[in-house]
Protein backbone atom coordinates (compact mmCIF):
# COMPACT_ATOMS: atom_id res chain seq x y z
CA UNK A 1 0.00 0.00 0.00
CA UNK A 2 2.56 2.22 0.80
CA UNK A 3 3.97 1.98 -2.69
CA UNK A 4 1.02 3.69 -3.51
CA UNK A 5 0.75 6.41 -1.62
CA UNK A 6 4.21 7.63 -0.57
CA UNK A 7 4.13 9.65 -3.81
CA UNK A 8 1.18 10.89 -3.12
CA UNK A 9 2.56 13.33 -0.82
CA UNK A 10 3.81 15.55 -3.59
CA UNK A 11 1.40 17.58 -5.02
CA UNK A 12 3.18 17.83 -8.15
CA UNK A 13 2.86 14.31 -8.42
CA UNK A 14 -0.84 14.08 -7.29
CA UNK A 15 -1.26 16.79 -10.43
CA UNK A 16 0.44 15.05 -12.66
CA UNK A 17 -1.45 12.25 -11.83
CA UNK A 18 -4.74 13.50 -12.11
CA UNK A 19 -3.79 14.83 -15.64
CA UNK A 20 -2.05 11.58 -16.92
CA UNK A 21 -5.37 9.84 -16.22
CA UNK A 22 -7.26 12.06 -17.39
CA UNK A 23 -5.09 12.30 -20.62
CA UNK A 24 -5.15 8.76 -21.12
CA UNK A 25 -8.65 8.02 -21.13
CA UNK A 26 -9.21 10.60 -23.06
CA UNK A 27 -6.46 9.86 -25.64
CA UNK A 28 -7.67 5.75 -25.27
CA UNK A 29 -11.39 7.44 -26.11
CA UNK A 30 -10.39 8.93 -29.57
CA UNK A 31 -7.93 6.09 -30.43
CA UNK A 32 -11.17 3.70 -31.00
CA UNK A 33 -12.29 6.07 -33.93
CA UNK A 34 -8.25 6.56 -35.23
CA UNK A 35 -7.47 2.70 -34.93
CA UNK A 36 -10.56 1.54 -36.48
CA UNK A 37 -10.53 4.64 -39.32
CA UNK A 38 -7.32 3.51 -39.71
CA UNK A 39 -6.11 7.28 -38.90
CA UNK A 40 -3.20 6.51 -36.80
CA UNK A 41 -0.77 8.38 -38.74
CA UNK A 42 -2.88 11.20 -38.48
CA UNK A 43 -3.11 11.69 -34.93
CA UNK A 44 0.43 11.39 -35.42
CA UNK A 45 1.23 13.90 -37.86
CA UNK A 46 -1.84 16.33 -35.84
CA UNK A 47 0.48 16.29 -32.89
CA UNK A 48 3.22 17.48 -34.43
CA UNK A 49 1.56 20.34 -36.48
CA UNK A 50 0.53 22.06 -33.25
CA UNK A 51 3.57 22.29 -32.02
CA UNK A 52 4.00 24.65 -35.15
CA UNK A 53 1.26 26.24 -34.22
CA UNK A 54 2.31 26.68 -30.58
CA UNK A 55 5.88 28.12 -31.56
CA UNK A 56 4.17 30.72 -33.90
CA UNK A 57 1.80 31.79 -31.38
CA UNK A 58 4.33 32.41 -28.88
CA UNK A 59 6.05 34.42 -30.55
CA UNK A 60 3.31 36.50 -32.01
CA UNK A 61 2.18 36.85 -28.26
CA UNK A 62 -0.86 35.02 -28.84
CA UNK A 63 -2.15 32.49 -26.18
CA UNK A 64 -0.26 29.71 -26.93
CA UNK A 65 -2.89 26.81 -26.89
CA UNK A 66 -5.76 29.11 -28.64
CA UNK A 67 -2.58 29.57 -31.31
CA UNK A 68 -1.91 25.82 -31.39
CA UNK A 69 -5.86 24.60 -31.62
CA UNK A 70 -6.21 26.66 -34.32
CA UNK A 71 -3.07 25.83 -36.19
CA UNK A 72 -3.72 22.04 -35.64
CA UNK A 73 -7.42 22.25 -36.58
CA UNK A 74 -6.32 24.21 -40.15
CA UNK A 75 -3.62 21.79 -40.68
CA UNK A 76 -6.15 18.95 -40.20
CA UNK A 77 -8.65 20.49 -42.73
CA UNK A 78 -6.21 21.01 -45.60
CA UNK A 79 -5.01 17.80 -44.74
CA UNK A 80 -9.02 16.49 -45.78
CA UNK A 81 -8.90 18.97 -48.63
CA UNK A 82 -6.03 17.45 -50.18
CA UNK A 83 -7.03 14.03 -49.63
CA UNK A 84 -10.46 15.04 -51.12
CA UNK A 85 -8.25 14.81 -54.31
CA UNK A 86 -7.57 11.68 -56.35
CA UNK A 87 -4.11 11.96 -57.60
CA UNK A 88 -3.16 12.48 -53.22
CA UNK A 89 -2.69 9.60 -50.53
CA UNK A 90 -4.05 10.63 -47.43
CA UNK A 91 -0.36 9.61 -46.53
CA UNK A 92 0.96 11.71 -48.25
CA UNK A 93 -0.82 14.89 -47.29
CA UNK A 94 -0.60 13.97 -43.94
CA UNK A 95 3.05 13.52 -44.36
CA UNK A 96 3.20 16.94 -46.14
CA UNK A 97 1.20 19.32 -44.48
CA UNK A 98 2.49 17.85 -40.65
CA UNK A 99 6.05 17.80 -41.53
CA UNK A 100 6.09 21.33 -42.86
CA UNK A 101 4.08 22.55 -39.84
CA UNK A 102 6.45 20.50 -37.32
CA UNK A 103 9.36 22.13 -39.34
CA UNK A 104 8.14 25.42 -39.29
CA UNK A 105 8.33 25.15 -35.06
CA UNK A 106 11.70 23.57 -35.28
CA UNK A 107 13.04 26.40 -37.34
CA UNK A 108 11.47 29.36 -35.31
CA UNK A 109 13.15 27.42 -32.15
CA UNK A 110 16.56 27.29 -33.69
CA UNK A 111 16.49 31.03 -34.73
CA UNK A 112 15.09 32.42 -31.60
CA UNK A 113 16.77 30.55 -28.59
CA UNK A 114 14.62 32.67 -25.51
CA UNK A 115 11.90 30.12 -25.55
CA UNK A 116 13.74 26.47 -26.08
CA UNK A 117 13.44 25.24 -22.76
CA UNK A 118 9.61 26.02 -22.35
CA UNK A 119 9.25 24.46 -25.39
CA UNK A 120 11.29 21.03 -24.40
CA UNK A 121 7.97 20.39 -22.49
CA UNK A 122 6.06 20.26 -25.26
CA UNK A 123 8.24 18.48 -27.42
CA UNK A 124 8.85 15.73 -24.72
CA UNK A 125 6.40 16.44 -21.66
CA UNK A 126 6.46 17.70 -18.46
CA UNK A 127 3.92 15.85 -16.26
CA UNK A 128 5.65 16.96 -13.41
CA UNK A 129 4.54 20.93 -14.20
CA UNK A 130 0.94 20.29 -14.57
CA UNK A 131 -0.50 23.34 -12.67
CA UNK A 132 -3.91 23.58 -11.73
CA UNK A 133 -4.95 25.96 -14.94
CA UNK A 134 -3.43 22.97 -17.14
CA UNK A 135 -5.58 20.26 -15.21
CA UNK A 136 -8.93 22.43 -15.17
CA UNK A 137 -8.38 22.48 -18.95
CA UNK A 138 -7.22 18.95 -19.99
CA UNK A 139 -10.69 18.16 -17.55
CA UNK A 140 -12.66 20.38 -19.68
CA UNK A 141 -11.42 18.92 -23.07
CA UNK A 142 -12.09 15.34 -20.90
CA UNK A 143 -15.54 16.31 -20.21
CA UNK A 144 -16.68 17.49 -23.66
CA UNK A 145 -15.33 14.91 -25.89
CA UNK A 146 -16.44 12.35 -23.50
CA UNK A 147 -20.19 14.65 -24.39
CA UNK A 148 -19.41 14.88 -27.90
CA UNK A 149 -18.56 11.44 -28.52
CA UNK A 150 -21.65 10.27 -26.54
CA UNK A 151 -23.88 11.94 -28.56
CA UNK A 152 -22.05 11.46 -32.00
CA UNK A 153 -22.10 7.81 -31.33
CA UNK A 154 -24.36 6.68 -34.09
CA UNK A 155 -22.50 8.90 -36.38
CA UNK A 156 -18.93 8.19 -35.84
CA UNK A 157 -20.00 4.45 -35.18
CA UNK A 158 -21.76 4.34 -38.87
CA UNK A 159 -19.52 6.91 -40.24
CA UNK A 160 -16.30 5.05 -39.11
CA UNK A 161 -17.36 1.83 -40.57
CA UNK A 162 -18.90 2.58 -43.60
CA UNK A 163 -18.48 6.40 -44.47
CA UNK A 164 -20.36 6.03 -48.09
CA UNK A 165 -23.51 4.14 -47.07
CA UNK A 166 -23.62 6.15 -43.99
CA UNK A 167 -23.96 9.39 -46.17
CA UNK A 168 -26.69 7.44 -47.92
CA UNK A 169 -28.51 7.45 -44.86
CA UNK A 170 -28.07 10.56 -44.21
CA UNK A 171 -25.16 11.01 -41.79
CA UNK A 172 -23.57 14.40 -42.41
CA UNK A 173 -20.55 12.68 -42.86
CA UNK A 174 -18.13 15.80 -43.49
CA UNK A 175 -19.66 17.85 -40.78
CA UNK A 176 -18.91 14.57 -38.44
CA UNK A 177 -15.50 13.71 -39.65
CA UNK A 178 -14.73 17.75 -39.43
CA UNK A 179 -16.04 17.74 -35.65
CA UNK A 180 -14.02 15.03 -34.92
CA UNK A 181 -11.15 16.50 -36.44
CA UNK A 182 -11.50 19.28 -33.98
CA UNK A 183 -12.24 17.42 -30.86
CA UNK A 184 -8.64 15.22 -31.78
CA UNK A 185 -6.77 19.08 -32.29
CA UNK A 186 -8.66 19.85 -29.15
CA UNK A 187 -7.08 16.32 -27.15
CA UNK A 188 -4.35 16.66 -28.84
CA UNK A 189 -3.48 20.57 -27.32
CA UNK A 190 -4.46 19.55 -23.81
CA UNK A 191 -2.35 16.71 -23.90
CA UNK A 192 0.60 18.29 -25.26
CA UNK A 193 1.88 19.48 -21.43
CA UNK A 194 2.06 15.71 -20.05
CA UNK A 195 2.83 13.56 -22.80
CA UNK A 196 4.76 16.02 -25.56
CA UNK A 197 3.98 16.17 -28.72
CA UNK A 198 6.09 13.09 -29.66
CA UNK A 199 4.18 10.63 -27.45
CA UNK A 200 0.80 11.57 -27.73
CA UNK A 201 -0.13 9.83 -30.70
CA UNK A 202 1.33 6.49 -29.14
CA UNK A 203 -1.30 7.08 -26.55
CA UNK A 204 -3.99 7.63 -29.10
CA UNK A 205 -2.74 4.54 -31.08
CA UNK A 206 -1.85 1.62 -28.25
CA UNK A 207 -4.95 1.21 -25.97
CA UNK A 208 -7.14 1.22 -28.82
CA UNK A 209 -5.18 -1.44 -30.76
CA UNK A 210 -4.89 -3.41 -27.47
CA UNK A 211 -8.67 -3.64 -26.82
CA UNK A 212 -8.83 -4.47 -30.80
CA UNK A 213 -7.33 -7.36 -29.53
CA UNK A 214 -9.72 -7.63 -26.71
CA UNK A 215 -13.19 -7.60 -28.02
CA UNK A 216 -15.40 -7.66 -31.14
CA UNK A 217 -17.86 -5.30 -29.66
CA UNK A 218 -17.31 -1.83 -30.92
CA UNK A 219 -19.22 -0.48 -27.53
CA UNK A 220 -16.91 -2.72 -24.88
CA UNK A 221 -13.96 -1.38 -26.99
CA UNK A 222 -14.86 1.83 -26.10
CA UNK A 223 -15.33 0.72 -22.69
CA UNK A 224 -12.23 -1.35 -23.03
CA UNK A 225 -9.22 1.22 -24.36
CA UNK A 226 -10.47 4.48 -22.43
CA UNK A 227 -10.07 2.15 -19.33
CA UNK A 228 -6.66 1.25 -20.72
CA UNK A 229 -5.94 4.40 -21.52
CA UNK A 230 -6.45 5.97 -17.96
CA UNK A 231 -4.79 2.22 -15.89
CA UNK A 232 -1.77 2.69 -18.41
CA UNK A 233 -1.19 6.05 -17.73
CA UNK A 234 -1.43 5.21 -13.94
CA UNK A 235 0.89 2.95 -14.01
CA UNK A 236 3.12 4.89 -15.86
CA UNK A 237 3.19 7.41 -13.75
CA UNK A 238 4.24 5.02 -10.93
CA UNK A 239 6.97 3.58 -12.99
CA UNK A 240 8.42 7.29 -13.99
CA UNK A 241 8.62 7.72 -10.31
CA UNK A 242 10.07 4.72 -8.87
CA UNK A 243 12.35 4.35 -11.93
CA UNK A 244 13.17 8.02 -12.41
CA UNK A 245 12.48 8.53 -15.54
CA UNK A 246 10.35 10.80 -18.03
CA UNK A 247 6.69 10.48 -17.13
CA UNK A 248 5.86 10.24 -21.08
CA UNK A 249 7.93 7.73 -22.06
CA UNK A 250 6.77 5.38 -19.26
CA UNK A 251 3.08 5.78 -20.54
CA UNK A 252 4.04 4.95 -23.44
CA UNK A 253 6.48 2.08 -22.79
CA UNK A 254 3.97 0.53 -19.95
CA UNK A 255 0.93 0.71 -22.76
CA UNK A 256 3.37 -0.97 -25.81
CA UNK A 257 4.27 -3.76 -22.57
CA UNK A 258 0.70 -3.93 -22.50
CA UNK A 259 0.09 -5.00 -26.08
CA UNK A 260 2.66 -7.09 -26.31
CA UNK A 261 1.51 -9.36 -23.53
CA UNK A 262 -2.21 -9.16 -24.76
CA UNK A 263 -0.78 -10.22 -28.20
CA UNK A 264 1.43 -13.12 -26.78
CA UNK A 265 -1.97 -14.22 -24.89
CA UNK A 266 -3.74 -14.46 -28.03
CA UNK A 267 -1.18 -16.12 -30.36
CA UNK A 268 -1.32 -18.71 -27.56
CA UNK A 269 -4.79 -19.11 -27.09
CA UNK B 1 -39.80 12.59 -66.45
CA UNK B 2 -43.52 12.68 -64.11
CA UNK B 3 -43.96 8.87 -64.06
CA UNK B 4 -39.69 8.12 -63.47
CA UNK B 5 -38.50 7.48 -59.87
CA UNK B 6 -35.56 8.37 -61.58
CA UNK B 7 -34.18 9.97 -64.27
CA UNK B 8 -30.89 11.01 -65.90
CA UNK B 9 -30.47 13.36 -68.17
CA UNK B 10 -27.47 14.01 -70.81
CA UNK B 11 -24.97 13.15 -68.08
CA UNK B 12 -21.14 13.50 -67.45
CA UNK B 13 -19.69 12.27 -64.22
CA UNK B 14 -15.99 11.09 -63.43
CA UNK B 15 -13.01 11.67 -60.93
CA UNK B 16 -10.59 14.64 -61.49
CA UNK B 17 -9.85 15.18 -64.82
CA UNK B 18 -10.37 11.42 -65.86
CA UNK B 19 -14.31 11.46 -67.50
CA UNK B 20 -15.89 7.58 -66.96
CA UNK B 21 -19.09 8.45 -69.12
CA UNK B 22 -20.42 11.25 -71.01
CA UNK B 23 -24.38 12.42 -72.57
CA UNK B 24 -25.86 9.47 -70.52
CA UNK B 25 -29.33 9.09 -70.39
CA UNK B 26 -30.94 6.53 -68.42
CA UNK B 27 -34.36 6.19 -66.48
CA UNK B 28 -35.94 4.08 -63.83
CA UNK B 29 -39.67 3.77 -63.78
CA UNK B 30 -41.56 2.87 -60.10
CA UNK B 31 -41.30 -1.26 -60.11
CA UNK B 32 -38.76 -1.68 -62.19
CA UNK B 33 -35.90 -4.47 -61.38
CA UNK B 34 -32.62 -3.83 -63.61
CA UNK B 35 -29.57 -4.78 -63.93
CA UNK B 36 -26.40 -3.18 -65.04
CA UNK B 37 -24.20 -5.82 -66.91
CA UNK B 38 -20.31 -4.72 -67.88
CA UNK B 39 -16.64 -5.16 -67.28
CA UNK B 40 -15.22 -4.32 -64.46
CA UNK B 41 -14.04 -0.66 -64.49
CA UNK B 42 -16.20 0.46 -66.95
CA UNK B 43 -17.80 2.54 -65.12
CA UNK B 44 -21.02 0.50 -63.05
CA UNK B 45 -19.88 1.50 -59.64
CA UNK B 46 -19.41 4.90 -60.70
CA UNK B 47 -22.87 5.51 -62.11
CA UNK B 48 -24.42 4.11 -58.76
CA UNK B 49 -22.48 6.43 -56.80
CA UNK B 50 -23.89 9.45 -59.04
CA UNK B 51 -27.48 8.31 -58.64
CA UNK B 52 -26.47 7.75 -54.58
CA UNK B 53 -25.39 11.82 -54.92
CA UNK B 54 -22.35 10.40 -53.82
CA UNK B 55 -20.72 11.56 -56.62
CA UNK B 56 -21.60 14.85 -58.26
CA UNK B 57 -21.91 14.67 -62.07
CA UNK B 58 -19.68 17.52 -64.62
CA UNK B 59 -22.90 18.01 -66.75
CA UNK B 60 -26.23 17.10 -66.99
CA UNK B 61 -29.22 16.76 -64.48
CA UNK B 62 -30.38 14.08 -62.61
CA UNK B 63 -33.86 14.15 -61.11
CA UNK B 64 -34.81 11.92 -58.38
CA UNK B 65 -38.67 11.68 -57.26
CA UNK B 66 -38.79 14.34 -54.53
CA UNK B 67 -38.43 12.56 -50.77
CA UNK B 68 -37.41 9.32 -52.54
CA UNK B 69 -35.58 7.01 -49.87
CA UNK B 70 -32.57 4.46 -51.53
CA UNK B 71 -30.70 2.03 -49.57
CA UNK B 72 -27.21 1.27 -50.65
CA UNK B 73 -25.60 -2.15 -50.57
CA UNK B 74 -21.80 -1.60 -51.52
CA UNK B 75 -19.30 -4.44 -52.77
CA UNK B 76 -18.25 -6.92 -50.17
CA UNK B 77 -14.59 -5.89 -51.05
CA UNK B 78 -15.16 -2.30 -49.87
CA UNK B 79 -16.31 -3.46 -46.23
CA UNK B 80 -13.82 -3.44 -43.67
CA UNK B 81 -14.48 -6.70 -42.28
CA UNK B 82 -12.33 -6.61 -39.21
CA UNK B 83 -14.23 -3.84 -37.66
CA UNK B 84 -16.33 -4.68 -34.42
CA UNK B 85 -19.29 -5.20 -34.78
CA UNK B 86 -22.07 -7.85 -34.77
CA UNK B 87 -24.47 -8.47 -37.49
CA UNK B 88 -27.52 -6.89 -35.88
CA UNK B 89 -25.56 -3.74 -34.94
CA UNK B 90 -24.76 -3.14 -38.63
CA UNK B 91 -28.27 -3.99 -39.05
CA UNK B 92 -29.62 -1.27 -36.93
CA UNK B 93 -27.12 1.34 -38.10
CA UNK B 94 -29.39 1.56 -41.35
CA UNK B 95 -32.04 2.82 -39.06
CA UNK B 96 -30.61 6.20 -39.00
CA UNK B 97 -32.56 8.15 -40.60
CA UNK B 98 -35.96 6.43 -38.40
CA UNK B 99 -34.17 6.70 -34.93
CA UNK B 100 -34.11 8.84 -32.32
CA UNK B 101 -31.06 11.58 -31.44
CA UNK B 102 -30.01 9.47 -28.18
CA UNK B 103 -27.04 7.24 -28.68
CA UNK B 104 -28.93 4.31 -27.65
CA UNK B 105 -30.98 2.17 -29.78
CA UNK B 106 -35.26 2.53 -29.35
CA UNK B 107 -37.56 -0.25 -28.41
CA UNK B 108 -39.13 0.38 -32.35
CA UNK B 109 -35.43 -0.05 -33.44
CA UNK B 110 -35.04 -3.01 -31.84
CA UNK B 111 -38.32 -4.47 -32.97
CA UNK B 112 -37.53 -3.60 -36.94
CA UNK B 113 -34.28 -4.76 -36.37
CA UNK B 114 -35.50 -8.48 -35.07
CA UNK B 115 -38.32 -8.82 -37.88
CA UNK B 116 -35.91 -8.04 -40.27
CA UNK B 117 -33.14 -10.34 -39.23
CA UNK B 118 -35.99 -13.37 -38.79
CA UNK B 119 -37.67 -12.43 -42.65
CA UNK B 120 -33.92 -12.93 -43.77
CA UNK B 121 -33.30 -16.10 -41.59
CA UNK B 122 -30.33 -14.08 -39.61
CA UNK B 123 -31.44 -14.24 -36.54
CA UNK B 124 -29.07 -17.55 -35.34
CA UNK B 125 -26.38 -14.65 -36.47
CA UNK B 126 -27.49 -11.62 -35.11
CA UNK B 127 -24.87 -11.81 -32.61
CA UNK B 128 -21.83 -12.76 -34.71
CA UNK B 129 -18.80 -10.63 -35.12
CA UNK B 130 -19.66 -10.17 -39.15
CA UNK B 131 -16.18 -11.85 -40.19
CA UNK B 132 -17.96 -15.37 -38.68
CA UNK B 133 -20.55 -15.29 -41.02
CA UNK B 134 -20.62 -16.66 -44.89
CA UNK B 135 -20.86 -14.86 -47.58
CA UNK B 136 -24.18 -15.29 -48.18
CA UNK B 137 -25.06 -14.42 -44.68
CA UNK B 138 -22.68 -10.99 -44.49
CA UNK B 139 -24.59 -10.04 -48.22
CA UNK B 140 -27.49 -10.82 -46.36
CA UNK B 141 -26.42 -8.56 -43.55
CA UNK B 142 -25.66 -5.65 -45.74
CA UNK B 143 -29.09 -6.17 -47.60
CA UNK B 144 -30.87 -5.56 -44.17
CA UNK B 145 -29.37 -2.81 -42.96
CA UNK B 146 -30.58 -1.30 -46.35
CA UNK B 147 -33.82 -2.60 -45.99
CA UNK B 148 -34.30 -1.80 -42.76
CA UNK B 149 -34.88 1.76 -43.72
CA UNK B 150 -37.38 0.93 -45.92
CA UNK B 151 -36.27 2.51 -49.47
CA UNK B 152 -38.32 3.02 -52.44
CA UNK B 153 -34.92 2.51 -55.02
CA UNK B 154 -32.90 -0.25 -53.53
CA UNK B 155 -29.28 -0.22 -55.05
CA UNK B 156 -26.84 -3.18 -55.17
CA UNK B 157 -23.28 -3.40 -56.46
CA UNK B 158 -22.14 -6.88 -56.94
CA UNK B 159 -24.45 -8.81 -54.39
CA UNK B 160 -23.75 -12.17 -55.99
CA UNK B 161 -20.09 -11.87 -56.16
CA UNK B 162 -18.18 -14.46 -53.58
CA UNK B 163 -21.04 -16.29 -52.52
CA UNK B 164 -21.95 -20.03 -53.50
CA UNK B 165 -24.74 -20.80 -55.94
CA UNK B 166 -27.11 -20.96 -53.57
CA UNK B 167 -26.22 -17.81 -51.17
CA UNK B 168 -26.91 -16.36 -55.22
CA UNK B 169 -29.93 -18.01 -55.86
CA UNK B 170 -31.72 -16.93 -52.46
CA UNK B 171 -30.48 -13.06 -52.81
CA UNK B 172 -31.94 -12.93 -56.26
CA UNK B 173 -34.87 -14.60 -54.98
CA UNK B 174 -35.32 -12.41 -51.69
CA UNK B 175 -34.71 -9.25 -54.76
CA UNK B 176 -38.01 -10.50 -56.63
CA UNK B 177 -40.19 -10.84 -53.73
CA UNK B 178 -39.70 -7.48 -52.75
CA UNK B 179 -39.46 -5.94 -56.19
CA UNK B 180 -43.40 -7.59 -56.63
CA UNK B 181 -43.73 -5.94 -53.24
CA UNK B 182 -43.26 -2.57 -54.82
CA UNK B 183 -39.34 -1.90 -54.56
CA UNK B 184 -37.42 -0.74 -57.16
CA UNK B 185 -34.39 -2.16 -57.49
CA UNK B 186 -31.37 -1.54 -59.93
CA UNK B 187 -28.18 -4.11 -59.58
CA UNK B 188 -24.47 -3.88 -60.58
CA UNK B 189 -22.96 -7.19 -61.74
CA UNK B 190 -20.64 -8.61 -64.11
CA UNK B 191 -22.44 -12.26 -63.48
CA UNK B 192 -23.96 -12.62 -66.74
CA UNK B 193 -25.38 -16.03 -66.09
CA UNK B 194 -27.00 -15.00 -63.30
CA UNK B 195 -28.63 -12.26 -64.34
CA UNK B 196 -29.90 -13.51 -67.92
CA UNK B 197 -32.39 -16.04 -65.81
CA UNK B 198 -33.35 -14.04 -62.69
CA UNK B 199 -33.59 -10.45 -63.61
CA UNK B 200 -36.66 -9.04 -65.92
CA UNK B 201 -34.32 -5.93 -67.22
CA UNK B 202 -30.86 -5.68 -68.67
CA UNK B 203 -28.55 -2.49 -69.05
CA UNK B 204 -25.85 -3.24 -71.03
CA UNK B 205 -22.86 -0.67 -69.86
CA UNK B 206 -19.84 0.17 -70.59
CA UNK B 207 -19.12 4.02 -70.28
CA UNK B 208 -22.26 4.27 -71.16
CA UNK B 209 -25.29 2.21 -72.24
CA UNK B 210 -24.71 0.26 -75.07
CA UNK B 211 -28.06 -1.16 -75.31
CA UNK B 212 -31.25 -2.16 -72.65
CA UNK B 213 -34.40 -4.22 -72.79
CA UNK B 214 -35.46 -8.13 -71.86
CA UNK B 215 -32.44 -10.30 -71.23
CA UNK B 216 -33.35 -12.43 -74.62
CA UNK B 217 -33.50 -9.45 -76.93
CA UNK B 218 -29.92 -8.17 -75.53
CA UNK B 219 -27.82 -11.18 -74.85
CA UNK B 220 -26.71 -11.49 -78.23
CA UNK B 221 -23.26 -11.93 -79.28
CA UNK B 222 -22.74 -8.23 -81.01
CA UNK B 223 -24.36 -6.33 -78.04
CA UNK B 224 -22.19 -8.19 -75.63
CA UNK B 225 -18.77 -8.16 -78.37
CA UNK B 226 -19.50 -3.87 -77.92
CA UNK B 227 -19.84 -4.19 -74.03
CA UNK B 228 -17.02 -6.40 -73.12
CA UNK B 229 -14.78 -6.11 -76.07
CA UNK B 230 -14.75 -9.78 -76.14
CA UNK B 231 -16.51 -12.87 -78.38
CA UNK B 232 -19.14 -14.03 -75.83
CA UNK B 233 -20.80 -17.69 -76.78
CA UNK B 234 -24.69 -17.43 -76.18
CA UNK B 235 -26.25 -20.94 -75.48
CA UNK B 236 -30.23 -20.89 -74.73
CA UNK B 237 -31.48 -24.50 -73.10
CA UNK B 238 -34.70 -25.00 -71.44
CA UNK B 239 -35.42 -21.45 -71.34
CA UNK B 240 -32.40 -20.70 -69.60
CA UNK B 241 -29.51 -18.46 -71.02
CA UNK B 242 -25.77 -19.40 -70.58
CA UNK B 243 -23.23 -16.70 -71.51
CA UNK B 244 -19.36 -17.58 -71.81
CA UNK B 245 -16.31 -16.01 -73.14
CA UNK B 246 -15.28 -17.95 -76.59
CA UNK B 247 -11.54 -17.03 -75.33
CA UNK B 248 -12.03 -18.87 -72.08
CA UNK B 249 -13.66 -21.94 -73.08
CA UNK B 250 -11.72 -25.10 -73.90
CA UNK B 251 -12.21 -26.19 -77.50
CA UNK B 252 -13.06 -29.80 -76.06
CA UNK B 253 -15.63 -28.36 -73.19
CA UNK B 254 -17.19 -26.44 -75.99
CA UNK B 255 -17.27 -29.40 -78.24
CA UNK B 256 -19.13 -31.69 -75.70
CA UNK B 257 -21.92 -29.07 -74.69
CA UNK B 258 -22.55 -28.41 -78.17
CA UNK B 259 -22.85 -31.75 -78.71
CA UNK B 260 -24.57 -32.60 -75.47
CA UNK B 261 -27.61 -29.74 -76.29
CA UNK B 262 -27.60 -30.13 -80.16
CA UNK B 263 -27.80 -26.64 -80.42
CA UNK B 264 -28.96 -24.90 -83.27
CA UNK B 265 -27.06 -22.09 -84.64
CA UNK B 266 -29.65 -18.95 -85.71
CA UNK B 267 -28.10 -16.05 -85.85
CA UNK B 268 -24.55 -14.14 -85.12
CA UNK B 269 -23.49 -16.60 -83.30
CA UNK B 270 -26.21 -17.03 -81.32
CA UNK B 271 -26.79 -20.76 -80.32
CA UNK B 272 -30.36 -22.19 -79.89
Amino acid sequence: MAFFVEPLQYQFFVHGLVAALLVGSLCGLLGVYIVLRQMSYIGHGLSHAVFGGAVVSHLLGLNVYVGAGLWGFGAAVLIHRLTARRDLHADAAIGIVTTASFAVGVALMSRVHRFTQDFEAVLFGNVLGVSEHDLVLIAVVTGLTGLAVTALYKQLLFSAFDEAVAQVAGVPTRLVRLLFTFILALAILASMQVLGVTLIAATIVIPAATARLLTNSFSTMLVLSTTLGGVTALCGMYLSYYVDIASGASIVLFAALLFVGVLGVRRQS
Amino acid sequence: MSDALLALQCISAGYASQPVFADLDLRLTPGQFAALVGPTGGGKSTLLKLILGLLPCTRGSVYRLPQMTMGYVPQREMIDWRFPVTAEQVVRMGRYRHTSYWPWATRADRREVVALLDRLGLTPYAKRHISQLSGGQQQRVFLARALVARPQLLLLDEPTTGVDLKAQHDILHLLHELNRAGMTILLATHDLNTIASHVPWVICFQHGVIAQGPPETVFTPGILRRTYNADMVVLHQDDMTFIANRSLIHPHVAQQTTLAHRPRKVNDGVLR
